[in-house]
């Protein structure tokens, strides 16, 4: 497939300064670093567990360091606005239904002469279950998972 | 035609550990990354490394920080290709943010392993 030849306007680089939502679309794609940097953190943290008692107390001193705190503070504050907007979004990514033919695929579609993947379907045929209902189950998961995860440590 | 069949398996990756961070990442930021480094709470070591070294622990903890890094990989991508107009960079955008979460799932691998 060709390149579409008609003229587009140049989009700024500051494209995300015009409008609120665009500048809400841009925190919600940079939450992904928070992910990342969670994730090294949670290495960091395991490694010193293996290691023993003395590289754990290690860490904790590392990790209760201010610079540390205040950035697991920012990431906690990106991380929500990432469960919120991920869980508003499920619906519309995947199609939930009950009953029918239990198929998984990805579905494709074309942006801008770019075929990229925009959503799952879990099962074709069947009630498809209203947005809403997907959305609360996964809160109900989340606070599940939570208490378990919670129970856990601190148990 | 590679790019073509990555594309999907990248975008369940990512998409696997939007889910995975969603649901796990609140209560792990607020328990390891707050509570516990500012001693709200104080579980001793024994315990923690009797956690984490269960097998089961390992094997989520393994998952969870694999899809969390393509996840990180897959975004930070698109976000700096599409957001920040980078399109020139495509290649090494792609290599940095796919081989970091490549290289970040190794070190996993022998951090779970050695807990």
């Amino acid at each position: 497939m060709s390149a579409p030849t008609t003229y587009r306007q140049p989009v700024s680089r500051l494209w995300f300064t015009k409008k609120r939502s665009y500048f809400i679309f841009l925190l919600r794609e940079l939450s992904c670093v928070f992910v990342g940097w969670f994730a090294v953190f949670l290495m960091v943290m395991l490694f010193a567990i293996g290691r023993g008692a003395a590289a754990y107390q290690n860490f904790l001193n590392w990790a209760s360091s201010p610079v540390v705190v205040v950035v697991n503070l920012v990431a906690l504050a990106f991380l929500v606005l990432h469960t919120v907007t991920w869980f508003a979004l499920t619906p519309q990514a995947m199609e939930v239904r009950l009953g029918g033919r239990q198929v998984a695929r990805v579905k494709m579609v074309n942006v801008a002469g770019r075929t990229v993947p925009a959503a799952t379907v879990v099962r074709v045929g069947g009630r498809r279950i209203p947005p809403g209902m997907v959305i609360a189950s996964q809160y109900a998961g989340l606070l599940v998972v939570s208490a378990f995860i919670v129970w856990l440590v601190l148990r | 035609m590679t790019k073509r069949r990555l594309e999907p398996l990248l975008w369940l990756l990512f998409s696997g550990g939007g889910v995975v961070s969603a649901v796990f990442l609140p209560v792990l930021v607020v328990l390891f990354g707050l509570a516990i480094p500012l001693g709200w709470v104080r579980p001793d070591y024994d315990h923690l490394h009797a956690v984490f070294s269960f097998w089961l622990t390992r094997l989520v903890a393994l998952g969870l920080l694999v899809l969390m890094l393509f996840h990180w990989a897959h975004r930070f991508r698109y976000t700096l290709h599409d957001g920040l107009r980078l399109k020139r960079l495509e290649a090494p955008l792609a290599l940095v943010c796919y081989g970091g979460a490549v290289v970040g799932s190794i070190a996993a691998l022998l951090i779970v392993a050695m807990l």
